[in-house]
Parts: structure tokens; sequence; C-alpha cells
């Protein structure tokens, strides 16, 4: 592109866009952040699309038909109640997506407050704030998760606080760390010159640099927020049967491992599919914005 | 010529220790001194330059001008108006008058933002949103002889000539009385700093502005200024007129900062006064006159005691015990 | 004892191909000092990278030879190149701190780079304090135990210029070495490289755009513009008998040259062209004020219109003597 091109682009489409589109270019040129971006995109119409899809009510009983291979009826077989594993499966997904993406999301935001106020703001907030979040991250997540669940009861809420506690200091030393690097920057020094306020400056200059490889660090997240899910599911602490979950599809599939493995499987590779998707395309894009990784004159 | 910016014994000190651990290690002084009692004016219309080697204190004065650092001691005034102790709102305002340039021409626009909504910028800070800002935007862009088009460019696709018109631009946004121009050249081939540097005297001679430039260069200096500090180690050592400095320099720092300077002429025949060691450093100031360690006519007086201010005629003043000789 | 001939360097990009270095021809004499000047984007730093086997990935050399010593560069292994590069060729950067470890004694970094040598830690440590007292640093045996961050700027350059000069290799290139150091310190550099160059009888590819410095330090300068070389010869010949257009608006515009105090100074209107699509003719056609038709058709041919001088202009030779 000729920076006449560019230049012609960016009056037709707002900028973020403009850079979005540029990024995912580059992401499909890679095989890895192809495959990554594909399987995301498989997922995420998969578990959007899960009640379209899912030719069977996923929590109807059958027990006739109970622990059944693979058969055109029943793509994936049935469990142990005779539920249909593959409309489960779909299901289940949004639940995993849905945990992953609201909590991630909520201690996004959080984190990208206080590491905002930590980074920019006066000393003593800054060395309160650091005492707070090394207090919380020195603490086991498991360990938390286990007082979580015996303080509230297990349920998705659970899991989701759960989350969003352990993930508020990661993203908010991160923030912390860049904004702290922005601070002293001579366009922040010529803002600062011409009168802008401690918000001003906040909101439309620091926040912008860092939101980019904040989103990166956090789409690299979910496939970690997904197995929470499953795992904390897995050991009954998470979602209640009979809500489907890829957890509880494994709990389940896992005492009558030794009669079929189709449920174990069945839970098993959406998990890894989509942990590989997520990493695959935040690797793919952290490579495509950083800059000290694309050397090109 | 009537006084716009009036600075007199102004110290700007940068805590070096935090007071717990100056306890802890037995520091009598846990500060610096930056800026260490510099007094000078600037009058209307006028352009003052100040040279000086790196950490000697001139980009700290210019960020206390603009109210980045806070000084401890002396006074800033603005038109007759103290800056120092002014209450935030007040500075806000008075923000509006002074228009500043920063070292690095792309680095000192926010990377995120399109040229138009940097020169927007100004306006939108100081509340005059109401104002057509894309007319304003224009309006800034001819002035600084740049296409409309740049209006939807982001910084990283300037270069840095473009870069520093855009810089030139927002520092004019307001129309203030007053530019301060950090190394407003740094970092631009020669061809391009004529440029910039003949669109800041066009602007000045429009717009009636005082400039005050921080820089190294002495060219520019020589070309461009009418007045002129050299600062060393915090303390302004000479000022005066340009052409009576370069003609007839009275410190011993002068001359040597003066000949260093290489000529673009392999048979240039230079007397150069070559200084000799390593400027010291700010932690570990030496006693009495601070250029005493590298000044070749150095001696016991110069260790123990401080020049004061001798003042020669035409406001040219100069800080040493032995003085160049005057022919 | 190098010469470049006919190098072209190429850059694939997502806009088309930069072409970086067109038909550059450079030649360092043993025991000179040549000077390369140029603005931003002329290939200067393409041309070093090339020199020393550093180009990024997305760069290939299309045609040319850099004759080192002898044996072309171009054609060597990276291993090869590898030996080459702090023995027979060394480099001091723009930023000494990019040549020094933050984390080791100056030092351990000084005996670390004669791993070659097969002499023992005592001589090698004897050797650095020698060369820090060659390059100017006052008391060098207790300041080998120091850090870089515990030296001064002008100290750090000094010391990245002794690590630099400790293999006595044939050729060091120098790249803006003086031009994050004040103006006190920069003489006081260029004279100690000067002394050290003829003591040590090595030749010097010294990179600035400070015409000032160039003219002081250097025998030879060699012009650069939108990747070509458009003049070289002798530092007497380029400052006081310019022959390119670009050579004589570069030298005009230098504010240092202007004796009589001026608030209108003198400028190069126009910009470098893309070096994606190149111009026809030559490169300098559209801001050259004595351009004529055969400038915008025609790529001039390097000529030597006079003794050690070449110049890239169709007008040249005729030029020196107007």
């Amino acid at each position: 592109m000729s920076a006449t091109e560019i230049s012609a682009q960016a009056t037709q489409m707002p900028a973020t866009w403009q850079n979005v589109w540029r990024a995912l270019k580059r992401v499909l040129r890679e095989p890895l952040g192809a495959l990554g971006f594909g399987l995301v995109m498989f997922v995420l119409v998969s578990a959007i699309g899960a009640d379209f899809f899912a030719p069977f009510e996923p929590n109807k009983i059958d027990i006739r038909a109970k622990l059944q291979p693979p058969s055109a009826e029943h793509y994936l077989g049935t469990d142990q109640l005779g539920r249909d594993i593959y409309s489960r499966v779909l299901v289940g997904g949004r639940i995993a997506l849905k945990v992953s993406l609201v909590s991630i999301g909520i201690a996004l935001v959080i984190g990208l407050t206080l590491g905002l106020i930590a980074g920019y703001g006066p000393r003593w907030l800054d060395n309160s704030l650091m005492l707070l979040f090394d207090s919380v991250r020195s603490f086991p997540t498991v360990m938390f998760a286990l007082a979580v669940v015996t303080l509230f009861g297990p349920s998705l809420t659970t899991v989701m606080i759960v989350v969003i506690v352990t993930q508020i200091p990661i993203y908010g030393r991160m923030v912390r760390s860049q904004t702290q690097a922005l601070r002293d920057a001579e366009f922040i020094l010529a803002e600062r010159a011409m009168g802008a306020g401690f918000f001003r400056i906040i909101a439309m200059h620091i926040l912008p640099n860092v939101v980019g490889p904040l989103l990166i660090l956090a789409s690299m997240d979910i496939p970690f927020v997904i197995t929470i899910e499953a795992g904390l599911s897995f050991l009954g602490m998470g979602v209640r049967p009979p809500t489907p979950s890829w957890g509880t599809i494994l709990n389940d599939g896992y005492s009558y491992i030794y009669n079929t493995p189709w449920p174990v499987i069945a839970g098993g590779i959406p998990v890894i599919l989509t942990t590989l998707g997520f990493t695959f395309l935040g690797e793919s894009l952290r490579d495509v914005f950083d800059p000290k990784l694309r050397k090109e004159i | 010529m009537k006084p716009l910016l009036e600075i007199s014994d102004l110290h700007v000190r940068f805590r070096t220790h935090s007071p717990l651990s100056a306890m802890m290690n037995g520091i009598q002084d846990p500060f610096v001194d930056a800026v260490n009692g510099v007094s000078l004016h600037i009058g209307e219309g006028e352009t003052y330059g100040l040279v000086g080697e790196s950490g000697s204190g001139k980009t700290t004065l210019a960020r206390s001008i603009l109210g980045l650092v806070q000084p401890q001691q002396g006074s800033i005034r603005y038109a007759g108006t103290e800056l120092i102790g002014m209450p935030a709102a007040q500075m806000k305002r008075f923000r509006s008058n002074v228009g500043a340039m920063f070292q690095d021409p792309v680095g000192s626009l926010s990377p995120r933002m399109t040229i138009g909504s940097l020169l927007a910028e100004p306006f939108k800070i100081h509340g005059l949103s109401d104002r057509d800002l894309g007319h304003e935007a224009t309006r800034l862009l001819d002035m600084v002889g740049l296409n409309r088009d740049f209006s939807s460019r982001y910084p990283h696709q300037l270069s840095g000539g473009q870069a520093r018109r855009v810089g030139v631009a927002r520092a004019l946004a307001l129309n203030p009385k007053l530019i301060i121009a950090d190394e407003p050249t740094a970092g631009l081939d020669v061809s391009v700093q004529g440029e910039i540097l003949n669109l800041l005297g066009k602007l000045q001679a429009e717009l009636g502005i005082s400039i005050l430039v921080i820089t190294h260069n002495l060219n520019v200096v020589r070309h461009i200024t009418d007045r002129m500090g050299i600062m060393y180690f915090g303390r302004v050592l000479e000022q005066g007129p340009t052409s009576a400095i370069f003609h007839q320099p009275s410190h011993p720092y002068t001359l040597a900062l003066l000949s260093a300077n290489p000529e673009p002429d392999p048979d240039a025949e230079i007397d150069r006064l070559e200084l000799h060691g390593e400027v010291p450093s700010l932690f570990n100031r030496p006693g009495g006159c601070e250029f005493h360690p590298r000044c070749p006519f150095s001696d016991d007086t110069c260790k123990s005691a401080f020049p004061d201010i001798t003042e020669l005629d035409n406001a040219h003043s100069f800080r040493c015990h032995h003085p160049l000789q005057r022919a | 004892m190098l010469e470049i001939s006919r190098l072209n360097v190429e850059f694939t990009t997502e806009r088309g191909v930069i072409k970086a270095l067109r038909d550059v021809d450079l030649e360092v004499p043993r025991g000179s000092i040549v000077g390369v000047v140029g603005e931003s984007g002329c290939g200067k730093s393409t041309m070093i990278n090339s020199i020393i086997g550093l180009l990024a990935h997305n760069a290939a050399v299309r045609s040319g030879s850099i004759t080192f010593e002898g044996s072309d560069l171009l054609q060597k292994s990276q291993r090869e190149l590898r030996d080459i590069r702090g023995t027979r060729i060394s480099m001091v950067f723009q930023d000494p701190m990019t040549a020094l470890n933050p984390v080791l004694s100056i030092g351990a970094q000084m005996t670390d780079i004669q791993y070659r040598d097969p002499i023992g830690m005592a001589q090698k440590k004897q050797r650095s304090i020698r060369m820090l007292s060659r390059v100017g640093i006052p008391d060098p045996e207790t300041r080998l135990e120091n850090y870089p961050h515990q030296f001064s700027g002008g100290m750090r350059q000094r010391i990245a210029i002794a690590m630099a000069l400790q293999a006595e290799p044939a050729l060091l290139i120098a790249d803006e070495p003086t031009t994050a150091l004040d103006a006190t310190l920069e003489v006081q550099i260029i004279h100690r490289l000067k002394d050290l160059q003829q003591s040590m009888g090595c030749s010097i590819l010294f990179i600035s755009h400070h015409l000032g410095v160039i003219a002081e330090l250097c025998d030879f300068v060699v012009v650069m513009y939108g990747g070509e070389v458009v003049e070289r010869g002798t530092v007497r010949d380029i400052f006081h008998r310019p022959a390119h257009p670009y050579t004589i608006k570069l030298l005009e515009c230098d504010p240092a040259r202007i004796a009589e105090t001026t608030r209108a100074l003198p400028t190069i209107p126009g910009e470098i062209p893309d070096l994606v699509n190149l111009p026809p003719g030559c490169i300098f056609a559209d801001r050259c004020d004595r351009c004529i038709k055969v400038c915008r058709e025609q790529i001039p041919q390097t000529t030597e219109f006079a003794e050690h001088h070449w110049a890239r202009c169709h007008l040249a030779g005729s030029m020196a003597e107007t």
C-alpha cells in the first residue's frame, strides 16, 4: 500500500477498524495464526448457534439409549442418562465462553482502571495498590477457589468470582508498568504543557496505547479460564448438574471410561481445540503488534 | 524592550534519595541542584537562545516555565504575573499563553491520534470546542505549509520535518505570546532544519511572539537569536546579545564552547581553547566555580569562591574571576 | 583495502520493492579516513549493514561486490563474516550503551572480547589497561572494575572505541559516534580517534551528518543521496570544488558556512523521491535547479571528471569550472 492509499482508506474507515483489518491480514498470513483464527471462529459460531445446531434438547433424559457409541442419530454418542453428548458439548461450549468472556471482561476493566491509577497516580496510591495486588497473587489459585466455593457454594458465579479476583492483579500490574513507561514520554509532557488534566491524559493518551497489548494478553487467558471452569466443574465445584459444561461432561464420562471412552473424548477435544485456537491467535496477534519482533525497514 | 518573561534567582532541586534512605545512608543533602540561581528575561518579540551541554539544566529551566517541574525558590513572572505558586485553575488558563515544542518531532505527538485531532487538542483542553475544529486544523496546517490531507494521517506516517511542522502548528494553536522550543531542530537534516527555522522566523515576524530556544547547536543560535545565555551546571555563566558573545566572549567556557564547533572547511585554522577532563557529575558538585576543574585559567580563588556577576555594557554579563582579555 | 563496486541492495516490503542502494561505489584506501555524508534515507546504514553482513531479513543484495583485503565479503559464509567482524572490521555506534553490556564490568568485557587470543588473563588485563589509557581514560587500573553506568557519556564512547580498536582491526566503521556528545567532548573524541588511527595505521569509515566534523577529520568524502553515491573525492575537492548540485546545496544549507547572520536560511525544496517508484532519470532532478532535459530521461553515469573526483551528474565537470 502506498502512503496515498493508506490515507484514502483512513478517510473511509475509522482508525480502529482500519488497524483491526490490517492486523487480521497479517495474522492470516501466518499458518498458525490462520489455524488459530479458524478454530476460534469455529468455536464462537458453534457456541453462539448452539441451540440451532443441537439436534436434541441437551438435558433430555432417555435411559433406554444410555452410553451409546456415535451413530447417525447421536453424532458423539450418549451419556449414562441417554443425553445427546453432541448437543451437550455445543451448549457446554457456550457456557465455557460465557464464563471466560464475562469474567475476563470484568477483570480487564477493573485491572485496567487500577493499573492506570497506580501507574499515573501518586506514589502512595501506587504502593498500596501494588501491596494489594501482591497479596492477592501470593494466594494459590486452587486454595482460593476452594475457599470461595466453601463460602458461597458451587455455582457459575463462584467460578467467575475466582477468575475475576485472580486475574485483576495480572492485568493491573501489566497496565501499571506500561503506564509508567508512557508517563514520561514526550507526547505526555507536550499534553501536560498544553494544560491537559489527569483524566484527559489517561483516557486520550495513555489508554489507547496500553489497551492493545492488554487485549492480546486477555485473549491468551481465555483458554486458561476455560480449563479452570472445566476443572472446577469436573471436581463438582463449578457448574451444577444438569447444566451441561465441558467439565461436567468429562466428569460424567469419567465414571464410565471402562465401558465407553466416547463421553471423555467428546468432552476433552473441545477443550483442547479451544485452548489451542486462542493460544495460536493470541501469539500471532502479539507478534503482529510487537514492533520489536517485526523487523522491516 | 518590555520583558515578557522574567526569571529571577530560580532554583530547581531534584530529590535523589527518599528521606528514609537519606537518613539510613547518612546523606546530608539528598538533592541535586539542576537549576541553581538563574536569572534571565525575554523581551516581547525577542528570541533568546539558551545553550549548554547535556545536564546543564537548560531543559529543566524550560520545564519549570511550563509548570512541569516545581521550582524550590525564585520567581518566574510572565507579563508581570508570578507563576510560581499559582493556583491550578489559573495556571491552566495561563498555559494558553505559552506554546511548547519538545525535542523528538514524532515522539512528542500522541501516537494513536490523527494529525487533525492532535491539532484540535489545544482547543478542546481549553474548552474552546464550540469553534469549528476542522476549520482550525486546516488554518493551522496552512500556516505551517502542510497539505490539508495531513489531517487524516498518523504521526508515524510523517517525516521528521513534517512532524516538526505539526509541532509548530500545535504550539501556535492558541495564539500564544511565548514559544518555548527545546531542541527544535534535533534529529532533522540540515536542509529541513533551515525550513523549520525559517518557518519559526516568519511566524515570529507575523505574530510578534517571543521565543526561548534551547539547543546545543551554536550555528542555530548565531543565526536566529537576539540574545543568548550559556549554562553550565545549572548556572548561567554568561549572557548578553548574541553578536557580542560570538564576537567577544568573556567567559573561558563560552570560548571553549564556541571554538569547539568544527568548521565545515578542511583548511580552517581554528584557534581552539581545548578543555581537559570530563564534565563532573551533578552528584559531585565541585566547590567554588563549577568550571574550575576543566578551566585552563583556574587558580585557588576559583576553587573556593563562586564568582559574582560582572556587568558589561549592553546588558552583557558573566560570572568569572579571570575573564578573557577584551581586545 | 575496502572497495565497494556497483552494489545494489533491495528491500521487499508490503509497498513493493525498495531499491535502497543503486550502483554504489566506494573506496577506502589503507590508512585513510573516509567520511560518508548524507541526510536521512540516503542509504548510509544499509551500506554499513551490507559491509558487516547484517542486513535485515527482507533485504537482498542484487549485484555488486564488497572487496575487503582481497576477497569479496558477499561471497563469505556467516561464520567467516563473524570471524572478520571484531577482528578485521570493528564498529563504533552512536549510542555507546549498545556496545556495552550493562551488567558486566568494563574490565570483564574488555578481557572477554580477547577470547580468540591465546594469552593469559593477566596479559589480557594489561592490554585492556593500555588500551583504556590510549583512549584517554584516567586511572584505568581502578576504572576497570567499574560498570558502564558509572561512566559519563563521553567516557563510555571512549571505552567503546577502545574495545573496537583493541583487536587492531584493519577497518573501523564509526556510525555517528559523536552525535550524542556535547561539542567540547566531540572535539576531544575526534582528535583522539585521529591520533589512534595514525598510530595504529588502520582505516576508518566515518559516518556523520555533521559537515564540520567530516571536514576536520576525513581525508576522503563520499556524499550519498537517495540510495546513490552522488559524489566522492578528497575532502578538499568536496568542500572547495563540489561538483554535484546536491553536494553544493548541502554545503550551502549548513548554517556554519554562512558568515553573515540571517533569518532566511537556505533550504533544499522538495523531498527524496519514493525509492519504490524511481524517476526515470537522475534521482536529484526534481530538486535540482540546474536540471536539463537529459536529467529527467537518463540516469547519469558516475564519471571521474577530475583525478580522484567522481560525480554522478550529467553536468559533472562542466559545473566544477563554473
